[in-house]
């Protein structure tokens, strides 16, 4: 990576927000590619956002289970939550990957009509969850990094959902997260969408493709609430940012994974080769670093998000702007 | 004609005006329509006495209600949100944050603290859901945390209140982060095996519902209070389907087994000064 390159592209994704950027960020593979997203992202706003909703939603864009099955050998799907349900919206299993045995929990969204109501669209209710929190007990008790995949338009909204705690297992799931001792590495491929995405993303390194989104909120149900009509979505997506850029830039996210020329569904194999690369990449930086010590990182890494005042330099700061 | 209670609408300023075009007085019951004089409502603790609905209270005077006189050290009050976005729905977040500030006289949606109940030493968290919907910010975030290294320093329980309509979209995805960041700073609780009682009053919804609120000790509620990661509008318009009457009610997650108990609001302060002496195990 030419380093002359680098530095140029941050000064200029800095002064896209003005923010100083966060140190240890980095975008992988092609910069190219970056300095002509970063192009249209200064160019067009509002339609570039909206086609990079659209390519993250992509119906023929690689799902979890299409990267485990490229990425991982010896694959074998764990079901149910031990209680109450099995879930399909939210697969979790073992695999191996280098040699190592991996813990894996994503999201899966279905192909066709009947796929995807099996799989609900890929928005778990909270059995998933907790079928997640099973297999990262596993983890944690083998010593298996965990490995997520984030890929969901939300936790399901439904009635029963709600009755059986949706809210309190999302918490529940990132808490437990916060405890593990093992590395811990999310991906997210496609729309990574609120507290139903959160719920498997508090970890100590965040992967984001090219054209993924990452979001508090779907842009129709933030237009929904703040503009009161959903048709301006294109408004909401603009104003929330939800790109892998000013994902990076906020230090919400640690490195920018690219995808094949045209988008991860043009070529589904050379994405997962790229996120794998990726992937195998951060997992070594990871894996020498004492367990209590990784933990310590991931918590104080959480701590440290937000931007804020103080009062004493409030006025200054909101009369600059 | 849509129940208000059950409403968790967060720009409820621009809510449209009723159908029979005339707002109630904030006084006056929405359930059975008794209406109260400011000091009455105020000694009543904001509950009706003739029906017993639990009328919004805001931040300042729930903590009036419940700690003794004098006690409250008000901590992190300087802290204000910046728009790392450059927010823009109808208005600019920063206007709306000016005006949520003058309107409540507040710095951003929560108030921590140390306090003592009934001679309890404990750390206070309590939002209030007039600014902006008590939604959850990187402020709030913060100052979550900030409670939390408060109650480890000082080895005491801490006792959130928590109302909120979820995350703060204005802050985009940063908002999304103070989810993890509080489960963060409540595990670090945990591990300094400090208390953590989680009061949910209405409403305890979304962001604040999937983060902090549900990792208490002990989670009780306020009678009637709509708790529920997504709230019954949204369900409703996305699966159409029939939604019970008490659909995310405080008394329906009390069925569910989402909650230790539902605590009336005039009896809130003795019961967290029996919680509080159980965690503090007399010492």
């Amino acid at each position: 990576m030419a380093s002359e390159d680098e530095r140029h592209l941050r000064e200029r994704l800095s002064r896209l927000r003005g923010l100083p950027l966060l140190r240890g960020a980095r975008l992988s593979g092609d910069l190219e590619r970056f300095k002509k997203q970063l192009d249209r992202i200064e160019a067009q706003p509002s339609e570039e956002t909206w086609r990079l909703v659209d390519l993250a939603r992509h119906s023929q864009r690689p799902y979890t289970l299409d990267y485990v099955e490229r990425l991982f050998d010896d694959f074998v799907e764990l079901h149910g939550d031990r209680a109450r349900a099995e879930d399909p919206a939210l697969v979790t299993g073992l695999a191996r990957l280098g040699g190592r045995t991996i813990a894996i929990i994503g999201q899966q969204k279905g192909r066709d009509l009947n796929d995807r109501q099996h799989r609900n669209f890929g928005m778990p209710h909270p059995e998933g969850y907790r079928k997640g929190m099973r297999v990262m007990e596993i983890a944690q008790r083998h010593g298996f990094p965990l490995v997520t995949f984030l890929d969901s338009p939300g936790a399901y909204p439904g009635v029963a959902a709600e009755q059986h705690g949706q809210g309190g297992a999302i918490a529940r799931s990132q808490a437990l997260m916060a405890r593990l001792t093992v590395p811990l590495v999310a991906c997210i491929i496609g729309e990574g969408n609120s507290g139903g995405a959160i719920a498997i993303g508090l970890v100590d390194r965040v992967l984001m493709q090219e054209n993924a989104i990452y979001s508090v909120i779907s842009p129709e149900g933030c237009a929904a609430i703040l503009w009161r009509d959903g048709a301006e979505r294109e408004k909401a997506a603009v104003a929330l940012q939800p790109d892998a850029l000013h994902c990076l830039n906020l230090g919400v996210i640690d490195e920018i994974v690219p995808e094949p020329k045209g988008g991860a569904h043009l070529n589904p194999d050379e994405a997962a080769r790229m996120l794998g690369a990726s992937l195998a990449e951060t997992l070594e930086q990871l894996l020498p670093i004492p367990g209590e010590e990784l933990r310590a990182q991931r918590r104080d890494r959480y701590r440290r998000m937000g931007i804020y005042s103080a009062l004493a330099t409030e006025t200054a700061l909101r009369s600059g702007s | 004609m849509a129940e208000p209670r059950i409403d968790v609408s967060i720009e409820h300023k621009n809510r449209p005006e009723s159908s029979d075009g005339e707002r109630k007085h904030p006084n006056t019951c929405p359930s059975c329509g008794s209406h109260y004089r400011d000091d009455e409502l105020k000694a009543n603790l904001g509950v009706c006495q003739q029906c017993g609905y639990h009328f919004p209270v805001g931040a300042r005077e729930r903590i009036a209600q419940l700690v003794d006189k004098g006690t409250f050290q008000e901590e992190a009050s300087e802290l204000r949100s910046e728009d790392p976005l450059g927010f823009f729905d109808l208005r600019p977040y920063p206007e709306r944050l000016a005006e949520a500030e003058v309107s409540t006289g507040l710095g951003d949606a929560m108030l921590i603290g140390s306090a003592a109940i009934e001679n309890e030493a404990c750390q206070l968290a309590v939002m209030d859901f007039s600014f902006m919907g008590g939604s959850m910010g990187s402020v709030v975030g913060e100052k979550l945390a900030r409670a939390v290294d408060g109650a480890v320093e000082r080895k005491v329980p801490l006792v959130s209140i928590t109302a909120s309509g979820g995350a703060r979209m204005q802050e985009g995805i940063l908002s999304l982060m103070q989810l993890p960041k509080t489960v963060c700073a409540v595990e670090d609780l945990r591990d300094a095996r400090c208390g953590f009682i989680s009061v949910m009053s209405h409403p305890t919804t979304a962001g604040v519902l999937a983060s902090f609120a549900s990792l208490g000790d002990v989670i009780v509620a306020e009678p009637g209070a709509l708790l529920a990661f997504t709230g019954p509008r949204v369900v409703q318009q996305t699966t159409r389907e029939k939604l019970p009457e008490d659909f995310g009610l405080a008394e329906s997650n009390l069925r569910f087994g989402h909650l230790d108990a539902i605590v009336p609001r005039t009896e809130l302060r003795s019961f967290l000064a029996r919680t509080l002496r159980l965690f503090s195990n007399g010492q």
